[in-house]
């Protein structure tokens, strides 16, 4: 058989994309120098209106704060990560391995979705109290509270992509004779990876909120304590670029999750999936 | 390629002869067939029956086309055959396989449906292993037939390619690629060029037509175009549908080689003709019945 190879752009041309570093350069700077705007605004303000720092200081005495009370933050900053990605953790093997489960069959789907979703309506805060109560450590306490949050934007993704493989796909598979297992391996994972990398990105946002939640709720106090008990010790003591300061961790901690987990889904859905491709029109 | 074909009191005649003309075929003592299709019907649950009492026997080496118009359960015979949501009644027979234990001959089948169906998270190689994956062959021993399906199609220097890079005709030459790579008895198309740009079809069909002059494989092609199935068949079941049933059985004999020449022969207006007739029968037919 025949075939002129022009049909099509080949993999190379299609993977040297030209324009991609200028376009990451754009990326970056744009987003930088909007921050850098407000910032200066933000400085100017303050300068200008003699606001005192215990209301609003400025971006230098924050930058101060951010130095100088490294030594009280950045032990409750690794508390906050711990607990945050080890929650997103077990949410993502509890939420895949449940999602595998609820989908093996119609009965199971239809006795225990309605379970997850309780869970999920019911406001973690809400059932803090509890956790905390029946939890064996703050910690552990802290732990649920946040894996609670994350666990379903997982669940519900996942059995969203089980479900929706190409049913073509399936009779080929059922066509060759393939086991439930190789169905599950070869087909119904790969192709439910879109979903699930939704799922990570918003469970990985959702911890990082729930871990901050689930400590105001706990009231948890003291050396082993997250950011969340620095953010109210700081406003108590009306120490405020400390509080500024433990916001601006909290915040590039989010940042930092989100482009993980952003780099995750980039990596492995990049050769093969539409959300990853750029189109020229 | 007549050396290929059966003889049959019906194919001789060269005139359409109406349903069932199976059961008039004299049963053949050299070669046995390849399938068997008994009194097959097929009920949805919804109640609707996509087909009703279909018997048709395939030799091994024909060329067959299921022609009618949509909903004539044409697709749906296919996939009985392949057995993909077995039939509701009659049955389906192998004679000249050995049969595995869901009823099938084992990796006698292979089936490219109206779409490519590929993985789009496998490149064409991926693609093409997937059947002898599931056979359990390691990726080492598949690398010599896999390289091999996909010369026949010429896509070797697409192999590390992934679907997306790949126009809609390269993605149907992977699909026939994964089909061949078992390198099957019979190959079951549903409908599957009707989604490509005419250029690409016709290319498509001499490429098929080559494939199975070449290998002797067996061939049921699934398709509402009349002059796609003049073109590649030797044999055309017109269904009609409503029930979806066997309406006609055509042998298309011709002396010419097929190619850019048949294509605008009188042989092949011809035979385009006769076909073109027969599937209007099966349409007033259904029509009438209503």
């Amino acid at each position: 058989m025949s075939l002129e190879p022009t049909i099509a752009p080949s993999p190379q041309q299609l993977r040297a994309s030209r324009a991609g570093y200028r376009d990451l350069a754009l990326r970056i700077t744009v987003p930088l120098l909007v921050i850098a705007a407000l910032v200066l605004i933000w400085y100017a303000y303050v300068r200008l209106s003699g606001i005192p720092p215990y209301i609003l200081p400025g971006p230098v005495a924050v930058a101060n704060a951010f130095v100088t009370d490294w030594g009280t933050l950045a032990p409750a900053l690794w508390v906050t990560t711990k607990i945050t990605l080890i929650s997103l953790l077990l949410a993502l093997v509890g939420g895949c391995g449940f999602a595998i489960f609820l989908v093996q069959s119609r009965w199971i789907e239809l006795a225990f979705y309605p379970l997850a979703v309780i869970l999920q309506v019911t406001p973690v805060v809400a059932i803090s109290p509890l956790i905390l109560i029946y939890a064996p450590s703050t910690q552990s306490a802290l732990l649920i509270c946040a894996f609670l949050v994350a666990f379903f934007p997982i669940l519900s993704n996942m059995v969203q992509g089980l479900k929706s493989v190409d049913h073509n796909l399936i009779n080929l598979y059922e066509l060759y004779g393939a086991s439930r297992w190789q169905t599950l391996l070869y087909l119904k994972l790969p192709a439910a990876q879109p979903y699930f990398m939704t799922g990570l990105r918003i469970g990985g946002g959702l911890a990082l909120i729930a871990a901050v939640v689930a400590e105001f709720a706990a009231g948890s106090a003291g050396a082993g304590s997250g950011l969340a008990f620095r953010l109210l010790e700081a406003q108590y003591r009306m120490n405020i670029p400390r509080l500024f300061a433990a916001l601006l961790m909290l915040s590039l901690l989010g940042v930092a999750i989100f482009a993980i987990t952003s780099f995750i889904a980039w990596a492995s859905l990049h050769r093969w999936h539409e959300s990853s491709l750029k189109r020229e029109n | 390629m007549s050396a290929r074909r059966t003889a049959t009191a019906s194919m001789k005649s060269q005139s359409m002869s109406l349903a069932e003309p199976q059961a008039a075929r004299p049963t053949e003592a050299r070669k046995r067939p390849l399938v068997v299709m008994q009194s097959v019907s097929k009920v949805f649950f919804s109640g609707t029956t996509a087909l009703s009492d279909m018997s048709l026997t395939v030799e091994s080496g024909e060329f067959v086309s299921l022609l009618g118009p949509s909903g004539c359960g044409k697709s749906t015979a296919l996939r009985i055959i392949a057995g993909l949501g077995g039939a509701s009644s009659g049955s389906i027979d192998w004679p000249s396989s050995r049969i595995n234990a869901r009823g099938l001959p084992e990796g006698d089948i292979g089936f490219v449906f109206q779409e490519p169906t590929l993985m789009p998270w496998k490149t064409a190689f991926g693609n093409v292993y997937l059947p002898l994956r599931l056979r359990g062959v390691s990726k080492a021993a598949a690398r010599a037939p896999i390289m091999e399906a996909l010369e026949t199609v010429g896509l070797t220097d697409f192999a590390d390619a992934y679907p997306r890079e790949l126009s809609g005709g390269m993605k149907m030459r992977v699909s026939i690629a994964r089909a061949l790579v078992t390198k099957p008895k019979l190959l079951l198309m549903d409908e599957p060029f009707a989604a490509l740009d005419e250029i690409s079809r016709q290319k498509l069909n001499d490429d098929v037509l080559r494939l199975w002059k070449t290998t002797g494989i067996t061939v049921i092609f699934v398709t509402h175009s009349v002059f796609e199935s003049a073109y590649l068949s030797n044999r055309i079941v017109v269904m009609k549908s409503r029930p979806g049933r066997v309406h006609a059985d055509l042998p298309l004999i011709t002396s010419l080689e097929r190619d850019a020449h048949y294509r605008t022969s009188e042989e092949y207006r011809q035979a385009c003709e006769t076909v073109s007739r027969a599937l209007i029968g099966a349409i007033n037919a259904a029509k009438d019945e209503q």
